[in-house]
């Protein structure tokens, strides 16, 4: 094999590699992105249980219950459409709050439960989920 | 007075960057009597660069309220240390220290590269100036770090509480030693181009500014990684965020650039994959700036709250990659071919290693990018996450980590792969042995980390055996660096390996004189007290924990107030051992008085990042060992 054949061969190998991992890396994105959703857009198109998402909305007023385990609470996110009831067992964020913004990343269980893995608090009290600002500015629009 | 000075310094080193790039172009076109001024330009227009930083640095220390930047991020009150790291705890001062890092990076080329051709010296500190007067130009029009604030307020407004630890005072010029390193890497490699002279000499000279700036990345990749490890509280030590990635991704390029431009040095095979994987990892490190820069990461929304630095920042992205993969297509046909070698052979197996982080490097690229191209495009907005990033990079640096055991015990140019297994027989035994040991001992722990005990094991045991039967005192320098940064490898890999498996977690609502057990641990929980910090104050849990028959020691977590600007973080209380941590976070209390509280017990967590040093150090040894080299050589032939 002269050199230059070995140079070609070592681009055609490089161009394989890079396709292939381009390959693996959208059939990865299609199992695994996890897509931001809000309650009304749930109610209108539910979200297969187990599948992960983020859901992002307002924790709605009197809605936060510690169970007895003294780790574990249910809360209910709401944007003002529709309500989804949400599970975590851990340390909420300290901006935790009702009547507050929140993202939590989770799926759901068999039961319309959606059980959260984490829930997100950027570290900033004027901190707003995107959507939610755009539904706070409707609100006071209209 | 000091910021004009400041400012004043910062458009002399713009006008001399202007001009080392005019007359580095007509020198390098055939005017020998502009050659000579290129060098001294470089080195006073560093310096400039150098002062102008001071300046911005003692504006800080002083608390100058005078100028705007000293009012958005300190505060009087603040301890000096963050006084300090305050300078570039924000945007327009990172961009001037970038800016400062690229120009004495400059002026250290033009002060003592002697080896490289006249002419490619000068052609590459064209390159050079050119991507310093685009980032010139963006500080001095579109982020000002001088700009005066009038009328002076009374007090600033503080430093971001999270930013306010010794470690990440330090992360952000760590990793920017590291970015700007592969910006000279670039400019050798356009400088090559430029004048047709990409070989052997070419490699030695881009190797050591190659080798400094991976070791920087190492170094601030683990010390990032250990900084949300203990830092956020979430017990988690990479987390697949886009701002690691925009560190990771330049590593990735670097690694695999650092491997192929020791082929080009010492076999001067692989020139022109050489030449483009520079332009790929002075990309990377470009969109890593980007990235981190421009507040597209906050949201797409914040880009274009403020578009005028992000679309700078990708203007000069655009500018850049594109100029240098234009230069790239139109000269790459008159590199010429490096010498053959056959598939089972050390390059064969450094081509698999560069190939292979180039499809990690891909992989990782597209996962961080894609939900900024889907929400630009749709509005739909998502996430992706480590189950993304473990399925698909995972594997593939599994089986990456598996070929750089074989690379070294490899013959260059031509092998046989019968001999190979003969000095392959015991690393195998190892792993075969680890693999029986977890099946009858150990409970079943996945695939994933079962392949990486067995691999660090395997991989740990061939990385030392270049060292086999060699005379240890006559082993070069940069062959320990490669086996003590492979060595690095397997130990990290076995940290991940056995966090991932072994790690032990409880999670209770507790009281007074409760006791709770984690891994190896009695952990008591005494109560809590009010504690205060120089500008924070803190409820901090008492735990008094104990390990079999061991003297009893006390741990306590903390969640901390800061008062400007008014933020809570929760500081965990980690207790080292030989095998591991113990680490500790407060949580909030309930109506019954009781208070939450999280335990880990992580088996040998620490070795991620005592690998993660021992990559660094095996790479400063490198460095040292080929430097040296270098001189003595140099040396022989001005003698000689």
């Amino acid at each position: 094999m002269k050199a230059k054949h070995q140079r070609l061969t070592l681009a055609v190998i490089a161009v394989v590699a890079v396709i292939g991992a381009g390959f693996l890396a959208l059939a990865g994105l299609r199992d695994n992105a996890a897509l931001f959703r809000t309650p009304a857009e749930i109610a209108v198109e539910p979200v297969p249980p187990g599948q992960s998402i983020r859901l992002g909305g307002m924790v709605a007023e009197g809605s936060i219950e510690h169970l007895p385990d003294g780790v574990t609470i249910t809360f209910i996110v709401e944007d003002g459409e529709a309500t989804v009831p949400v599970r975590f067992s851990g340390i909420t964020p300290d901006l935790f709050q009702e009547n507050s913004g929140v993202v939590a990343e989770g799926a759901f269980d068999a039961n319309g439960v959606f059980i959260a893995d984490n829930i997100l608090a950027k570290h900033d009290e004027n901190y707003m989920p995107p959507p939610m600002e755009d539904m706070a500015s409707e609100a006071t629009a209209s | 007075m000091i910021a004009e000075t400041g400012l004043a310094a910062l458009w002399l080193a713009t006008a001399l960057c202007a001009l080392q790039l005019v007359f580095g172009i007509m020198a390098v076109r055939g005017r020998d009597d502009l050659a000579a001024a290129v060098r001294p330009v470089a080195v006073v227009q560093g310096l400039l660069a150098a002062i102008s930083f001071l300046m911005l640095i003692w504006l800080f220390l002083r608390t100058d309220l005078s100028v705007e930047l000293v009012v958005r991020n300190s505060h009087s009150e603040k301890p000096w240390l963050y006084k300090f790291a305050g300078a570039w705890g924000n945007h327009e001062g990172s961009m001037l220290l970038w800016v400062t890092v690229l120009s004495v990076a400059g002026s250290l080329v033009a002060f003592f590269e002697r080896r490289l051709r006249e002419n490619t010296l000068i052609a590459t500190l064209a390159a050079q100036a050119a991507i310093g007067l685009g980032f010139y130009a963006f500080l001095l029009f579109a982020s000002n770090p001088f700009a005066r604030s009038t009328p002076a307020p009374e007090e600033g407004m503080g430093l971001n509480p999270l930013l306010q630890d010794p470690g990440l005072a330090f992360h952000p010029p760590t990793l920017y030693f590291g970015y700007v390193g592969l910006s000279v890497a670039f400019s050798f490699a356009v400088g090559a181009l430029m004048t047709r002279d990409v070989g052997a000499d070419f490699a030695r000279a881009m190797r050591p500014w190659v080798l400094g700036s991976w070791i920087f990345l190492t170094l601030g990749i683990t010390a990032g990684s250990y900084w949300a490890y203990y830092e956020l509280g979430w017990g988690g030590w990479w987390f697949w965020d886009p701002v690691e990635n925009a560190s990771l991704m330049p590593w990735l390029a670097a690694t695999a650039l650092l491997h192929s431009v020791t082929v080009l040095a010492t076999r001067d095979s692989l020139r022109a994959w050489t030449v483009m994987l520079a332009v790929v990892a002075f990309s990377m490190s470009m969109i890593g700036t980007f990235l981190v820069r421009s507040g597209i990461l906050t949201s797409v929304h914040a880009f274009a709250v403020d578009p005028r630095r992000g679309s700078f920042i990708l203007a000069l992205l655009v500018l850049y990659i594109g100029g240098a993969l234009l230069l790239y297509g139109l000269r790459v046909g008159t590199v010429r071919e490096g010498k053959k070698f056959q598939a089972v052979s050390r390059e064969g197996a450094l081509v698999a290693n560069n190939l292979l982080l180039t499809a990690i490097l891909g992989i990782v690229l597209i996962g961080t990018l894609y939900p900024l191209f889907v929400e630009t495009l749709t509005g739909e907005q998502l996430s992706v996450g480590p189950p993304y990033f473990n399925s698909t990079a995972g594997p593939l640096a599994l089986i990456l980590i598996a070929i750089m055991a074989l690379g070294p015990l490899l013959r260059w140019r031509k092998d046989d792969w019968r001999d190979l297994i003969n000095r392959i027989s015991f690393p195998i035994l190892f792993s075969a042995l680890a693999f029986a040991g977890l099946m009858f001992f150990v409970s079943p722990i996945g695939i994933l980390p079962t392949l990486g005990i067995v691999l660090a094991v395997g991989v740990g045991a061939a990385s030392v055996a270049p060292l086999w039967k060699r005379n240890l005192r006559r082993t070069p320098m940069f062959t320990y660096g490669m086996v003590i940064a492979h060595l690095g490898i397997a130990v990290a890999l076995a940290g991940m390996a056995s966090e991932s498996a072994f790690t032990e977690e409880v999670l209770v609502a507790t009281t007074p004189g409760q006791e709770h057990e984690v891994g190896p641990y009695t952990v008591r929980f005494v109560g809590v007290d009010p504690v205060a910090g120089p500008n924070w104050t803190a409820i901090e849990g008492q735990l008094a924990v104990t390990r079999g028959d061991g003297e009893p020691f006390g741990l306590m977590p903390q969640a901390r107030m800061f008062a400007s600007p008014p933020t809570e973080t929760n500081e965990a209380a980690i207790a080292t051992s030989w095998d591991g941590q113990l680490y500790t976070v407060l949580g909030n209390s309930d109506a019954q008085g009781r208070w939450q509280l999280r335990l880990w017990w992580k088996p040998f967590v620490t070795l991620i990042w005592l690998g993660g040093g021992m990559i660094a150090f095996g790479g400063l040894l490198s460095l040292v060992g080929r430097v040296r080299r270098e001189r003595r050589s140099a040396l022989r032939e001005a003698h000689g």
